[in-house]
């Protein structure tokens, strides 16, 4: 399309390699082969379709609870089935919708902007997502069998404890929760291993695109995070199934206990969820202002800061619980010092757009709605960090408002600009841009008929999690307004998806970069082949593809016969050795199966956990059992 | 101008708009929530400004935009001169140091009421009433060092106008956390825990509260009254709430009483005066004085209360009172009863 791309060296065996790399990347056939996938753009798809199910699951719950909520003493749904509803609609979004999808886009991206050909261990990979989509489908199992979590996403004890609610439900909660425990450190573990070790010749740390740094700084984050919501989960169904003492405040143990290591876990998942999501905005923003961000350094140290920041203010969820002065204003000082690192990176965006020269796509579209619906959660973010303040207006909604706020309009407006700006990378075709405004429109008026009015529902005393309340609250006509926004987003949802549907048949034609843009996943073409590059890149700048064709240098001496790629130094990515990643392999899913059967198992019987260990022992040594050397194989 | 102006009226207005409705944060009626109301209206108009700067700066941007894409080749690339780039360098740390000196405005305010919140308890004449959650309803103990001098009621606490009134939070069960709004912040009831919290009303009124934390299925009727009164009415109230339940006087209600001490009431139920002594339940002893019914879910009338009795779950479905079939014969004398303990 434009001078600045498809420069490759001219080799003399050029055919030859293309050939090598096609077969020794192919992917196996059947329906055992596509199980078999390690490829990092179809593990990363995968996750993105199944995380966008359940953002369509989670938003249908939504449309449930505000359809109940819409006026007073409504009876479209029951108590029982309203408490049902709201859980999994939190827990499906913030653990099968936001975390997972964060990390399918990560997955698919971070290798092609890295410049290499897979992720660090692509059948870790490949088992990472069987685990999460066993804890899709035993939660919606549990969900269509009217075993939904009832207590809450945060399942405080004793309410989640064996003496309040027996049954199955909250087993199945909280084993969900071990899923995608297992598969947010996989790919944490990945994209660590992949950001260090496995970036272009040159790229060093101060040149990886800021994208790959908010992914780098998530993924520490889920690796501190993690553990805390395993001890968590774990003291509840231990107490739950063998009836141990640590959370149950009938057997000598402590619910705040709980509640200290749940939002120890808590508050960071929400900075895992918008950190990726800042990273989306930088890309875009560059993209689109034709100019690198102002700031690279302010803006990376700020996110570094907002991920230490973010394990020092957990106990802003509990101030309610009552605390010393003291520890107050240290918890009060922590919460609103990341409104500063958040500050400066919306002053540097803002700095970008003012100094460059605005593209007004439908992806820059969703930036400024971005800015705009975020910051406002900032502010409400700072008055619920004075203890006073959120005294009244905990567990209100208030409180609802502000991280509808700071989620959605942090991290699900990036995203949808993430989807209409990487669209054409991913299916090869441009999404149409009309429609794309259209879409962005009627989400944002939706999203602010529905979420503003809550913030003065919470002050008029509006508490949460209640499936109805009298007439003479006076709460009926904002709950009536917050409604129809609900199904204004509905529509949203339904234009965005009729978008993708036509793009991916009739949109324009992409070419490797439309936008024009300067990273270097737009060097790779567009769907990506499988083994993204055919010559890996060698970087430059930190723009490496406004750098002028001409200064572009590649890695030659790469075997294209096996599936071989470079591992560079951790600061500097000097060139240090090659490595052969494994080939396809049907044993992550067989493993996934194994361990599926012993979590699920294991909170019905506990004799579960010893079969399913063994079985999952089986798998692995099919897993590592070790294959002849890799020369030229079929 | 002016626009925005009328614009910042009709926001400051729907907030505002909220005080005239009964449960409110921002309508306070005593020192506590006076306080944080005007905490609240400093972190409000502080952050509405900086919201509506950044607003402003952000679609000042648009301006800038690279116009006529088709015309113009695509690869076109933005490099600004490196005056230009220091200078927005320079900006963007005058923004960041004025909002750490915001944020640290904002916290000292912050810190200040709520020192001068919490030493608005330091007094020694108060009440201390205990507020035990239970699934889901409210037990009220009016403490007294004097044994003979404590009672029990429920969901509804009556507090003398002006005088500061310590609040025990306890639970019997799950979470569950008492919020008054008109009056203060909420604080949880915590199973093995007690946590304090000191109210005062400055003016006479009927502030309703409810449980925000959540605590299973009929979280959502869980409320209580605080009835505020001048002293005096206070005093005859207390006075009135030590004795024991009236004795029945009219056949009817002597009926009435019969069936209730011969059925499953007893076994949940406190009726002082009586051999009803079940601590399960609400305390009835001056059941036919307060406000409502299945902790203030309905109010207290005898339609409601036979309704109620009959098919407690209809009303308030998952709650853990005992549905007791009874004849209209009785039903009618018990209702009649109930309604007589003033």
């Amino acid at each position: 399309m434009t001078a600045t791309q498809d420069i490759v060296p001219q080799t003399q065996n050029q055919a030859e390699d293309l050939e090598n790399l096609n077969r020794v990347w192919r992917h196996p056939r059947g329906v055992l082969g596509w199980l078999s996938y390690t490829t990092h753009q179809a593990i990363g798809m995968r996750y993105i379709v199944t995380a966008f199910i359940m953002l369509l699951a989670g938003g249908i719950e939504a449309l449930l609870i505000r359809t109940q909520l819409a006026h007073s003493n409504n009876t479209f749904l029951g108590p029982d089935h309203y408490n049902e509803i709201f859980t999994t609609h939190g827990t499906t979004m913030m653990f099968l919708f936001a975390v997972p999808m964060m990390e399918g886009m990560a997955i698919y991206l971070v290798p092609l902007m890295l410049g290499t050909r897979n992720v660090a261990f692509p059948r870790l990979n490949a088992f990472g997502y069987w685990m999460y989509l066993g804890g899709v489908l035993f939660l919606y199992w549990g969900v269509f069998t009217n075993a939904a979590p009832d207590m809450g996403w945060f399942a405080y004890t004793p309410l989640s404890g064996p003496q309040f609610t027996p049954g199955k439900r909250t087993d199945i909660w909280a084993q969900m929760i071990t899923f995608t425990e297992v598969s947010a450190m996989c790919v944490a573990a990945e994209i660590i291993a992949t950001v260090f070790k496995m970036r272009a010749p040159r790229m060093s740390l101060n040149r990886i695109p800021l994208y790959v740094w908010s992914m780098l700084i998530q993924s520490f984050m889920v690796l501190f995070a993690m553990p805390a919501i395993m001890i968590a989960s774990s003291f509840l169904l231990s107490d739950r199934t063998v009836a141990t003492h640590f959370v149950n405040p009938a057997e000598g143990g402590d619910p705040l206990l709980y509640q200290h290591i749940f939002w120890f876990f808590g508050h960071p998942e929400v900075y895992i969820i918008f950190i990726p999501a800042l990273g989306f905005a930088s890309a875009i923003v560059s993209a689109n202002c034709r100019r690198e961000v102002v700031g690279y350094t302010a803006m990376v140290l700020s996110q570094i800061a907002n991920g230490f920041i973010a394990f020092g203010l957990w106990v802003h969820h509990m101030f309610a619980t009552g605390l010393p002065q003291i520890g107050e204003a240290f918890f009060t000082a922590s919460s609103m010092m990341i409104a500063i690192t958040s500050g400066v990176q919306i002053f540097c965006w803002l700095a970008t757009m003012w100094t460059g020269r605005i593209r007004l796509t439908t992806s820059m579209h969703f930036i400024y709605g971005f800015i705009a619906i975020f910051a406002l959660g900032g502010m409400t973010g700072v008055i619920l960090a004075s203890v006073p303040l959120d005294l009244q207006a905990h567990d209100t909604f208030f409180v609802v408002g502000h991280f509808h706020y700071v989620l959605i309009g942090g991290a699900v407006f990036p995203l949808f600009g993430a989807f209409y700006h990487w669209f054409p990378k991913m299916t090869g075709r441009l999404m149409n841009e009309t429609a794309g405004k259209l879409n962005f429109w009627v989400l944002f008026v939706g999203f602010n008929l529905t979420f503003f009015p809550m913030h003065i529902l919470g002050l008029k005393g509006m508490t949460r999690r209640i499936y109805t309340y009298p007439p003479e609250m006076g709460w009926d006509q904002l709950n009536m307004l917050a409604t129809i926004g609900a199904w204004i987003i509905a529509i949203g949802g339904l234009i965005f998806l009729a978008n993708v549907f036509w793009g991916r048949r009739y949109g324009t034609v992409a070419g490797n970069n439309p936008w024009d843009a300067e990273s270097l996943e737009w060097a790779a073409a567009s769907p990506p082949k499988n083994y993204n590059f055919e010559y890996l890149p060698v970087v430059t700048s930190r723009a490496p593809l406004w750098v002028p064709p001409e200064d572009r240098t590649f890695v030659t001496g790469l075997r294209n016969d096996r599936r071989e790629v470079l591992v560079t130094t951790l600061m500097d990515a000097e060139p240090h050795h090659r490595y052969v990643l494994p080939r396809p392999s049907i044993w992550p899913f067989l493993t996934g199966v194994a361990v599926t059967i012993g979590f699920i198992g294991s909170v019905f019987d506990a004799w579960y956990i010893t079969f399913g260990s063994i079985l999952t022992g089986i798998c692995l040594i099919g897993w590592f059992w070790p294959s002849r050397p890799v020369e030229l194989e079929p | 101008m002016r626009t925005a102006r009328v614009a910042l009226m009709l926001l400051a207005g729907l907030f505002v708009s909220c005080g005239t409705h009964q449960q409110s944060a921002i309508d306070p009626a005593g020192p506590q929530s006076e306080n944080i109301a005007g905490l609240w209206w400093f972190f409000f108009w502080t952050l509405t400004s900086i919201f509506l700067a950044v607003m402003v700066f952000m679609l000042w941007t648009l301006t800038r935009r690279h116009r006529g894409i088709e015309q113009e080749p695509l690869e076109i690339r933005h490099a600004p001169s490196p005056e230009t780039e220091s200078r927005i360098n320079r900006t963007v740390a005058g923004c960041t140091i004025a909002t750490v000196v915001i944020l640290f405005v904002l916290l000292i305010a912050s810190v200040g009421t709520g020192k001068s919140v919490s030493e608005l308890a330091n007094k020694n004449n108060g009440l201390t009433v205990d507020v035990t959650g239970n699934e889901w309803w409210w037990h009220i103990r009016y403490q007294n060092s004097d044994a003979s001098m404590v009672f029990d009621t429920a969901n509804e606490i009556h507090i003398p106008v002006g005088r500061p009134v310590q609040i025990r939070g306890m639970s019997q069960d799950v979470i569950h956390s008492f919020w008054v709004p008109n009056l203060h912040g909420k604080r949880d009831l915590i199973p093995s825990h007690v946590t304090t919290e000191w109210i005062q009303a400055d003016r006479p009124g009927i502030y309703r509260g409810q449980c925000a934390e959540f605590c299973g299925l009929q979280h959502a009727h869980m409320s209580v009254y605080v009835i505020a009164e001048p002293e005096s009415k206070f005093q005859d109230w207390y006075n009135a709430q030590l004795e024991p339940a009236a004795s029945p006087s009219t056949p009817v209600t002597q009926h009435g009483q019969q069936v209730f001490l011969n059925n499953a009431c007893i076994f949940c139920h406190q009726i002082r005066g009586t051999t009803a002594g079940g601590q399960n339940g609400p305390d009835l002893t001056h059941f036919g004085s307060r406000m409502g019914i299945a902790a203030n879910t309905v109010p207290n009338t005898k339609g409601n209360l036979g309704g109620w009795i009959l098919d407690p779950q209809s009303m308030k479905p998952g709650n853990h009172m005992a549905t007791i079939a009874l004849p209209s014969t009785d039903l009618q004398p018990l209702i009649e009863y109930l309604e007589s303990l003033k």
